[in-house]
């Protein structure tokens, strides 16, 4: 299809379809970092970035189906992400008071 | 309209989502991480989710970021160093999954809405702080009511871990 009869066919809007691939962008970014980056706190944020991509597809379904309800999910979402950010930075903040490190493959009391 | 609004933030998304993954000090993520949020909350306005958007600054860019600064502050996070390499289990199965789970993600959405109507601004508002309120006390109270009680689980489990041990 060549690109005019594109945005033609578009009318001015955006089809859900491409919010729910930015959503799959964002998360693939965020699984990315989880696997490749090796800072503790680096990898927490990466946890966050999955976690806004799977909200905006949750705010692209309540769109699409016209109902509050994904909304209401992504509400629940960001409460559970606020609790969480809380308790694992108080965990990161030990790991580091008692290993006095913040890299993750030097956390490795499980394994040996 | 829409179509130049969905480019700017989605493509300020992406680039600060990039951003975050390629940074190597975690203040600079921790700064594009904001973008992300920034951009998706202009992206949820768009779609018609007003108090999400609030929300989303508010909590997340706010809140949440702070919380991170805090910590990367306290503990003198600086950039990673010597062996800051990921193992090479990591290379080996990292990249080729994440490109599978990529293009899954992307297949699922487009099998699933193949001729998926246009969002327009404006066709839907159903997101504002009324009825959000009004869903969030009627149909959805037994998760409200679970929730406070998991932040206030939250709250304990942050103090108990991060205070000074008396002796």
């Amino acid at each position: 299809m060549d690109p005019s009869a594109v945005l033609k066919s578009l009318n001015g809007g955006v089809p859900i379809t491409w919010y729910l691939t930015l959503s799959a962008i964002l998360f693939a970014l965020g699984v990315a970092g989880f696997i490749f980056r090796r800072s503790i706190i680096t990898v927490f944020m990466c946890i966050e970035l999955m976690l806004n991509a799977v909200n905006l597809s949750f705010i692209a379904f309540a769109h699409q189906h016209r109902q509050v309800s994904g909304q209401l999910f992504t509400f629940f979402v960001m409460v559970v992400a606020a609790a969480e950010a809380a308790v694992g930075l108080a965990i990161i903040l030990t790991v580091f008071k008692n290993r006095s490190t913040l890299n993750i493959d030097e956390i490795d009391t499980l394994k040996n | 309209m829409e179509l130049f609004f969905f480019s700017l933030f989605a493509f300020l998304a992406v680039i600060c989502g990039i951003n975050v993954v390629l940074q190597h000090h975690p203040i600079s993520s921790a700064l594009s991480l904001v973008g992300v949020m920034g951009s998706l909350a202009m992206l949820y306005l768009g779609l018609g989710a007003e108090f999400i958007a609030m929300a989303q600054i508010i909590v997340y860019a706010g809140a949440v970021m702070v919380l991170f600064i805090f910590v990367i502050m306290l503990l003198n996070a600086g950039s990673e160093t010597g062996k800051g390499k990921a193992s090479w289990m990591a290379h080996l199965l990292g990249a080729p999954g994440l490109i599978a789970l990529f293009v899954l993600l992307c297949l699922f959405s487009t099998r699933w809405f193949p001729n998926s109507e246009s969002v327009k601004f404006g066709d839907f508002a159903g997101g504002g702080a009324q009825q959000i309120g009004y869903a969030l006390f009627t149909d959805y109270l037994l998760p409200f009511e679970v929730t406070s009680i998991l932040i206030l689980i939250a709250i304990i489990g942050a103090i108990v871990l991060a205070r000074k041990e008396i002796d």
